[in-house]
């Protein structure tokens, strides 16, 4: 297996959405461009899982999800931040970069 | 996950569950949202609509997965899935009726079965009596060296009331049964005359009103009464005000100082409705009467051995002061819990019907169980289908389980409602002394009771086809459906049949034992006849008969107008009559010789009206029987019973002996004659010492009597003439407990035929299920070896020997069930040896009887698989292969 793995680290799938729409409002293909981009295509999003993520999200009260016309004139359901979402995304950036730094040290120990 | 989470998630959820079609829309519309995007993006990039389609659907993965990956979240989704569970179970039962019926009957009649026991003994067995602090109360009595028990006397209850330390109370009391005047009719009255202390000592507070003073206990004191919410409503319509106002008993006014709360249940009288302060005080001539009960409250802390001790340690000194005041005390006192005085003479039966009814239930089960594995082998292609298809491992058991849940469920509610009936049919069926009957109910903790036993029994019969469903290999699942193998499922399913006739022996065992000890009792020796004598209790009350002479009169005249009427042999009186629940029991004190002992026994006093004994069919052993002179004024004259002949008189001729009765200062009677021993407490008892006097020659008239006539024939008829002629003396005088002596007889029994009738029916019950087990294992084995019979019959082998292999296969199950069921009957009946009379637990024609009776039903029940096997047409079989 040759190929870069593409595949969102576990767990971690949370953090990126919340952080996507922490800058603002968008619907589910949206959140899935943005991840790809702003991750330079090193993330794939399978496109399952995100939406099972958001339905996830939304029920743990840290999304809000409205139907509303899109630019093109078609219904899509856009998800933007609560306030509580906004708080769960700093509690799991902190977490992310506690564990981010472990590993770091933890590879510069063994080089 | 903070609150408001929680509340949100179960807000959606409720919303998504309700709204399902909508939400299954929203989602829908979301996937596809995403795909157009995603196809849009694909064609920027320079594809063909189609190729943009497909790209984005292969990113996607299949919509419909995505949709449910995306439904499948949440906790609605659990139930839904649940729902769908049952929803299939419930299509499941529908398709095979008669299956189902079965199964919910069957574990309707074994559910309800338990709780409607359940129910009755709860009271008894595992709630404490309906007081505080209920484990502190006592009940205390007199006992004799050897232990016998003796009734309690008012000056053994003063001496412990002012020695004793041990009780925060202690209470005397006896049996009272005024007539309430005034009002439309007269009513006789079940009451209790009580120490003041009665109602403080039970930790009992009034409604209304306030509990006795002790100044109540003042000999000739003012007369007060309290009575019973019950009697309160019926009588006296509930009024408050009744509160300090008069109401006639007997004649006399009794102030009405309480009234006791609705839930107020008299244990130790329990069809008492009203009381009054017993009134005694040493210096009455009945303060060391054996005749009261005592109940004493222990301190907090103070334990019943201790208890004991220190009334050990009162009793020397106590008989001291008896003896000083020419009373009697055995020298020493028992002290029980209430509890176990109230209820310990039912209880090791209890846990034995408790026994019997769980066996019951367990049988149920396994017929059950055996009947889901008959299903589950005709089901395994169904189950592999759904292996193959992607059905897990967990959710095949879940589904299997979530249908015998159901089933239970099903069998629960018809059990419920059987116990609804049975509980009814058991308070009506049951023994009057059976204690706490008031308080036998389907309550809730009966419905937990049965809820509970359900999910159990579901689980317990669910898992194992389950489990077996669950663990075979889909593939070989799917060879099954051409039921050429025999696999090892047949295994337990005849080790489920063996067991259910070794319970249902045991069963069959027991209420054989039963029934055989009830018949041996009814043929006991009552010592007098019973056929054709009509009894009924006279009962005077009123100012009247202040004086003995008017009772006396009044009797002696009743008993005249009755031997007048046409149709009458003969007719008696006694003070109590036997196996009627009477009993006065007197110190028969004999004169001893200059070198002997003075000898006391305690036995029977009847005080009889001469023709009593002729009229009850009495034998005279020897002297004369008592006669007309045996009046007022005329040499006292006594008859004994052989027994206490045979103890007090071992050698020599009694007649001529004398003995004083009751106290031993009193007149002395000669005895003139020997009379047969009666049973008089129960038919199972023996206790016969008995002395007779004359009514006439009594120290006291009786103020209720028995009256016995003998008639031709029909007994019950003469009854409504008998009253009238009673009443044309006196109109006001109450008559009561009218039956015949053979109804008295059999009342006696009562007790024991109602345990055999329970312990008959579960016994039925067992061996009809065993019986289906059996036949339903047959059937299943002859169906599942048709091709097998086919082949040998093709071979040549005769239908006779068709048959023989089924039953000889189906007798052999029941045969090893059989010596199981023997061996657990052996070790089982212990519990009910108690309830035997005259027979041994081991009692061989018992064991060979049912024995014989379980193998016809067994071999009825093999009959017809046997029958079909030998009809097994070997073309037709072969063929269809």
């Amino acid at each position: 297996m040759n190929e870069p793995n593409g595949d969102v680290i576990q767990g971690t799938l949370d953090l990126l959405i919340l952080k996507t729409l922490s800058l603002q409002p968008l619907h589910g293909f949206g959140i899935a461009r943005r991840i790809e981009q702003i991750s330079r295509d090193v993330f794939k999003v399978n496109p399952g899982s995100l939406l099972t993520a958001l339905q996830r999200l939304e029920r743990a009260g840290w999304l809000d999800a409205e139907w509303r016309q899109t630019e093109n004139a078609r219904r899509a359901k856009y998800y933007s931040l609560t306030r509580t979402g906004r708080k769960q995304l700093e509690v799991e950036t902190a977490d992310w970069n506690r564990r981010a730094l472990a590993v770091a040290r933890l590879l510069k120990a063994e080089g | 996950m903070n609150p408001v989470g929680i509340w949100r998630r179960m807000a959606r959820g409720v919303r998504a569950l309700v709204n399902r079609p909508d939400t299954d829309r929203e989602i829908a519309d979301e996937v596809q949202h995403y795909l157009d995007l995603a196809t849009e993006a694909h064609r920027a990039q320079g594809l063909s609509a189609a190729d943009a389609l497909r790209a984005a659907r292969l990113e996607l993965g299949s919509a419909t997965a995505v949709r449910e990956q995306v439904r499948s979240h949440g906790w609605e989704n659990a139930v839904d899935t649940a729902v769908a569970d049952l929803r299939y179970a419930g299509r499941r039962l529908r398709a095979a009726p008669g299956f189902t019926v079965v199964a919910v009957m069957t574990l309707g009649i074994g559910i309800g079965a338990s709780a409607a026991i359940f129910s009755a003994v709860k009271p008894i067995l595992f709630e404490p009596l309906p007081y505080p602090a209920a484990g502190r109360l006592t009940m205390i009595w007199e006992a004799g060296p050897d232990g016998a028990r003796l009734a309690g006397t008012f000056g053994a209850y003063r001496t412990l009331e002012e020695r004793s330390h041990s009780f925060d109370a202690l209470a005397v009391m006896k049996g009272w049964q005024p007539t309430v005047t005034g009002g439309d009719r007269p009513e006789r009255l079940e009451g209790q005359a009580v120490s003041s202390s009665y109602f403080r000592t039970l930790g009992v507070s009034l409604a209304l009103g306030a509990d006795f003073q002790s100044a109540d206990d003042r000999r000739g004191g003012t007369r007060v009464a309290i009575l019973s919410d019950q009697l309160w409503r019926r009588r006296f319509g509930a009024d408050r005000s009744i509160i300090g106002r008069t109401i006639p008993l007997d004649d006399d006014p009794y102030l009405v100082v309480g009234v006791l709360p609705a839930g107020f249940e008299p244990v130790l009288a329990p069809a008492a409705e009203v009381w009054t302060p017993l009134q005694y005080d040493l210096a009455d001539g009945r303060a060391w009467g054996h005749h009261l009960r005592t109940v004493g409250r222990l301190k907090p802390g103070v334990g019943i051995d201790q208890a004991r001790s220190e009334l050990a340690a009162i009793a020397p000194d106590l008989a001291k002061t008896a003896a000083a005041a020419a009373g009697f005390f055995p020298g020493g006192f028992g002290l029980v819990r209430l509890k176990d005085e109230v209820n310990g003479g039912v209880r090791d039966a209890l846990w034995a019907v408790i026994g019997a009814v769980a066996l019951v239930l367990i049988i149920a089960s396994v017929n059950v169980t055996n009947l889901l594995l008959a299903r589950g082998a005709h089901r395994q292609g169904e189950l592999a289908v759904r292996a193959t298809l992607g059905a897990g491992r967990a959710r095949l058991v879940r589904q299997l389980l979530t249908e015998s849940l159901l089933l239970a469920t099903l069998g629960g509610v018809v059990g419920m409602a059987v116990a609804w009936l049975g509980v009814r049919a058991l308070v009506a069926a049951s023994p009057a002394n059976l204690p706490r009957l008031s308080a036998i109910a389907v309550d809730g903790s009966v419905f937990a009771f049965g809820f509970g036993l359900t999910t159990l029994v579901g689980l317990a019969f669910g898992l194992a086809p389950a489990l077996q469903a669950a663990g075979r290999d889909p593939p070989e699942g799917l060879q099954w459906t051409t039921r050429r193998t025999v696999g090892g499922h047949r295994r337990t399913r005849r080790a489920l049949v063996i067991a259910e006739v070794a319970l249902a022996l045991v069963l069959l065992v027991t209420s054989g034992l039963l029934l055989r000890s009830l018949s041996r009792l009814l043929a006991v020796d009552t010592g007098f006849e019973a056929a054709n004598r009509l009894t009924m209790q006279i009962q005077t009350a009123g100012h009247r008969f202040a004086a003995d002479s008017v009772t006396t009169g009044f009797f002696a005249e009743a008993l005249d107008r009755v031997r007048g009427l046409p149709g009458v042999v003969s007719a008696g009186l006694v003070n109590q009559l036997p196996l009627s629940g009477d009993r006065d029991e007197f110190g028969a004190h004999f004169e001893a010789g200059p070198a002997e002992a003075p000898k006391a026994f305690n036995g029977f006093r009847y005080a009889v009206s001469p023709g009593y004994l002729e009229t009850m069919g009495i034998p005279l052993r020897r002297g004369r029987l008592l006669e007309n002179r045996d009046q007022a004024g005329a040499p006292l004259s006594v008859l004994i019973s052989e027994s206490l002949a045979r103890r007090a008189v071992p050698v020599g001729d009694p007649i001529g002996h004398r003995l004083r009765i009751g106290a031993p200062d009193g007149p002395a009677y000669t005895i003139v004659g020997v009379v047969g021993d009666v049973r008089h407490a129960s038919l199972g008892l023996t206790e016969s010492e008995a002395v007779y006097t004359t009514l006439a020659q009594w120290r006291f008239a009786d103020n209720a009597m028995s009256l016995v006539v003998r008639v031709a024939r029909n007994p019950g008829a003469l009854a409504g003439t008998a009253r009238e002629a009673i009443w044309s003396v006196d109109r006001n005088q109450a008559i009561v407990r009218v039956a015949t002596m053979e109804d008295l007889v059999a009342a006696s029994a009562a007790e024991r035929r109602f345990a055999l009738r329970l312990f008959e029916a579960f016994a039925l019950a067992a061996l009809v299920l065993a019986a289906a087990g059996i036949h339903g294992v047959m059937s299943a084995s002859v169906a599942e070896r048709t091709r097998e019979i086919g082949v040998r019959s093709a071979l040549g082998a005769s239908r006779g020997s068709m048959l023989a292999m089924v039953v000889r296969e189906g007798m052999a199950l029941a045969g090893v069930g059989v010596l199981l069921g023997l061996a657990g009957a052996i070790l089982a009946t212990r519990a009910i040896e108690a309830m035997l009379f005259g027979i041994s637990r081991h009692d061989p024609p018992t064991y060979l009887g049912v024995t014989a009776v379980l193998g016809a039903v067994a071999l009825m029940a093999c009959g017809v698989p046997a029958w079909r096997a030998a009809r097994v047409d070997p073309a037709t079989t072969l063929r269809t292969e």
